[in-house]
């Protein structure tokens, strides 16, 4: 066991190494604008242009850049400043962290509740009306795209635009002081960005569900005379839910990373996800390029814990 | 009768599926006493597996109809509510089944599982369940079980988890063991040592046995009584020396004239049935068998035979519309390493020839010709 941890954080770790070293040629060797003249704003001289290239050493051979840039991403944690703050790349990011992240854990927690709950009466009750409705209803959100939920939720049910004032609307969550109005706030945005992955998760575990009550090992657990609910929620979802842990691991990563930018630019969020989208919208590329590698560095992360978790879960992987 | 173990009475189990009524189980009786150990024999699909596991209410669904008596100790097991039989399943009956791999759950530790078995009837705790575990893979023949009872499934060799199957099964002291093709997923020699061991604890616990099986090898040694199924019926039901010594339905033969043998002569060939199993939601019309029986004539396939005792021998019942001494003689000539076809002229002296125009009458004969043209050893 401890060996496959530690030799899982290594490849963890050389997994972080190509992905730099790609996003260095992504954003280094290939980008669309020369940094040093987006760098200078609009006014000016090719002097000046001049300079800023040789400050950020842009003047330098590739290798001494890619030996500078490893130097600092590695050893330093620095990504860089950003063109458009003028601040460290990692002060923003780290700023807008906590939102991003009071919106993933809000997430997280109703669209498993939802979701596995779901999956798991509609494979007991398989081809009842709660099962048909529930999963026509899960193709319906996973269809929707979050920017159209988003505005839709808002139109229905903000405070102040809504046509049912219930929740808290677009912008409530840089407003709010409070851990409770914080809360209040998020309401919205996390249903919206639970729904769709609610829906998946509700027919993947459905899906993963059936498979398992239809192994042998079931049958063994009802011949033994187990209740039929100790069957389901013990032998059954043990097996069911392991794959589904992968996912969970995985979804949290891509969403820290940014991937919520749809949901956090609706309504007005300030998380990495809105930073991204702003950074994109300037051309801002060192921001763009550390919330990359910050992305990469969290889903790197979520995916060792995930090989961890599943070494856990499934005795059979332990040793190998 | 009345003082059997288990006597199932007219048992009919019908599943409904979108292809149509499935006749899985039709009409089938059978009894088994303590200390008993009853064969149950046939091909996939005969309706053996479906039999068993309605004695344990495990076919039961929304889908399915169960008709009939299955009497256990007194109780009816077809009328009994779910919880009921939850306790009885086992509890007094257990079942092991084929393939001990995919039968433990892989997660579970074998002591957990085995605990489980116990916690389930017994109102005993932690440290008692797995005191009985750790005892239970010692009656099973598991050396180390202080060590193995903390180990996973997959860390033991296919024999080992179907003797942990065993110890499951055995863990309340069952009346009644079902083995649903115990040795199937085995190697021979693991085979061998599996069904010595069933018949060790059948003589140390008294308990009866069902083994389902479609290797009549398998059974020979241990079982007392044999029910041959066929298309979800009993076609053949005797002692097991009758079923070796005097077997009469055509299927029986086929079935015994499949099994390889070291005490016959190299150049006789093993004879296997032709055609395959019919389907159970269009069944053939008058015997079942009729399509795949080299000694088929025309009234046999209007005519649907009833099981009933061969005229000398009550403990023998065959369902099947040759007269008892053309199937004697009959018999007497596959023994003497005669081909079946050879034999036809036993059956057809007072019938003109019928594998010519079997094909005028009925659909499913023409299917089933062809097939067994085409489609040998299947």
């Amino acid at each position: 066991m401890f060996r496959y941890i530690i030799r899982r954080i290594l490849w963890g770790i050389a997994m972080l190494f190509i992905v730099s070293a790609v996003i260095f040629l992504i954003f280094y060797i290939l980008p669309s604008a020369d940094p040093a003249v987006l760098r200078a704003g609009r006014n000016a001289g090719p002097q000046q242009i001049a300079a800023i290239r040789h400050s950020l050493g842009l003047d330098q051979p590739i290798y001494v850049q890619y030996a500078r840039y490893m130097r600092d991403v590695f050893l330093h944690f620095n990504f860089g400043y950003s063109y458009q703050y003028t601040i460290p790349v990692r002060q923003l990011i780290l700023n807008r962290l906590p939102a991003t992240i009071w919106l993933v854990i809000g997430a997280v927690i109703i669209w498993l509740g939802l979701g596995l709950s779901i999956g798991i009466i509609s494979a007991v009750k398989r081809r009842s009306l709660m099962d048909r409705v529930s999963m026509t209803t899960s193709l319906a959100f996973i269809s929707a795209p979050v920017f159209w939920l988003g505005l839709v939720a808002l139109y229905l049910f903000a405070k102040d635009i809504g046509q049912f004032k219930v929740f808290d609307g677009q912008g409530s969550f840089a407003a709010a002081s409070t851990p409770f109005e914080k809360a209040g706030a998020m309401i919205l945005p996390w249903l919206v960005l639970a729904a769709a992955t609610a829906a998946i998760y509700a027919r993947y575990m459905r899906a993963s569900m059936i498979d398992t009550m239809g192994e042998d090992y079931i049958r063994t657990a009802r011949a033994k005379g187990l209740p039929e609910r100790t069957v389901i929620m013990r032998h059954g979802l043990r097996s069911a839910i392991t794959p589904i842990v992968t996912l969970i691991g995985l979804d949290v990563g891509t969403l820290l990373a940014g991937n919520a930018i749809l949901t956090e630019t609706v309504f007005n969020i300030p998380g990495v996800g809105r930073l991204l989208y702003q950074a994109i919208s300037v051309s801002d590329l060192t921001t763009i390029q550390g919330i990359t590698l910050f992305g990469a560095f969290f889903i790197v992360f979520f995916n060792l814990v995930v090989d961890i978790a599943y070494a856990y879960l499934d005795p059979r992987v332990r040793y190998t | 009768m009345s003082d059997a173990l288990l006597s199932v009475e007219d048992l009919r189990v019908r599943f409904a599926t979108d292809d149509g009524i499935v006749h899985a189980v039709d009409g089938i009786s059978y009894t088994v006493e303590t200390g008993q150990t009853l064969g149950i024999v046939g091909e996939s699909g005969s309706g053996k597996t479906v039999s068993s596991l309605t004695t344990l209410g495990l076919t039961r669904a929304p889908n399915t109809t169960i008709e009939g008596r299955i009497m256990f100790d007194g109780r009816d097991l077809v009328s009994l509510r779910d919880d009921e039989l939850r306790g009885i399943r086992g509890n007094e009956i257990a079942m092991i089944f084929q393939d001990p791999l995919s039968s433990l759950h892989p997660f579970f530790k074998v002591g957990k599982q085995l605990m489980e078995a116990v916690l389930t009837h017994r109102d005993v705790g932690k440290a008692a369940a797995r005191a009985r575990a750790v005892e239970l893979l010692e009656l099973v023949g598991i050396p180390d079980p202080d060590r193995r009872v903390d180990q996973f499934p997959h860390e033991f060799s296919g024999g080992m988890r179907q003797r942990v199957m065993i110890a499951m099964a055995l863990a309340n002291e069952p009346k009644l063991l079902i083995a649903d093709e115990p040795t199937t997923a085995l190697d021979v020699t693991v085979q061998a040592q599996i069904l010595a061991l069933l018949d060790d604890l059948q003589a140390r616990l008294g308990m009866a046995i069902i083994v389902i099986t479609h290797d009549l090898g398998v059974v020979a040694e241990i079982t007392d009584q044999i029910a041959v199924m066929y298309a979800g019926r009993i076609v053949e039901r005797a002692s097991t020396e009758a079923i070796f010594g005097s077997p009469q339905h055509p299927y029986t033969w086929g079935l015994l004239k499949s099994i390889p043998r070291l005490d016959t002569p190299r150049d006789e060939e093993l004879v296997p049935i032709a055609g395959r199993p019919p389907s159970l939601i269009r069944r053939p019309s008058g015997c079942f068998f009729h399509p795949r029986c080299p000694y088929v004539r025309d009234s046999h396939k209007r005519i649907d035979p009833k099981l009933e005792p061969i005229t000398g021998d009550p403990g023998h019942s065959a369902a099947c519309l040759l007269s008892t001494e053309v199937r004697g003689r009959i018999w007497r000539g596959l023994q003497e390493g005669e081909a079946p076809g050879q034999l036809r002229h036993l059956v057809v002296e007072e019938d003109q020839p019928v594998r010519a125009h079997a094909a005028h009458h009925s659909p499913a004969a023409e299917v089933t010709a062809e097939e067994a043209t085409s489609e040998d050893g299947s």
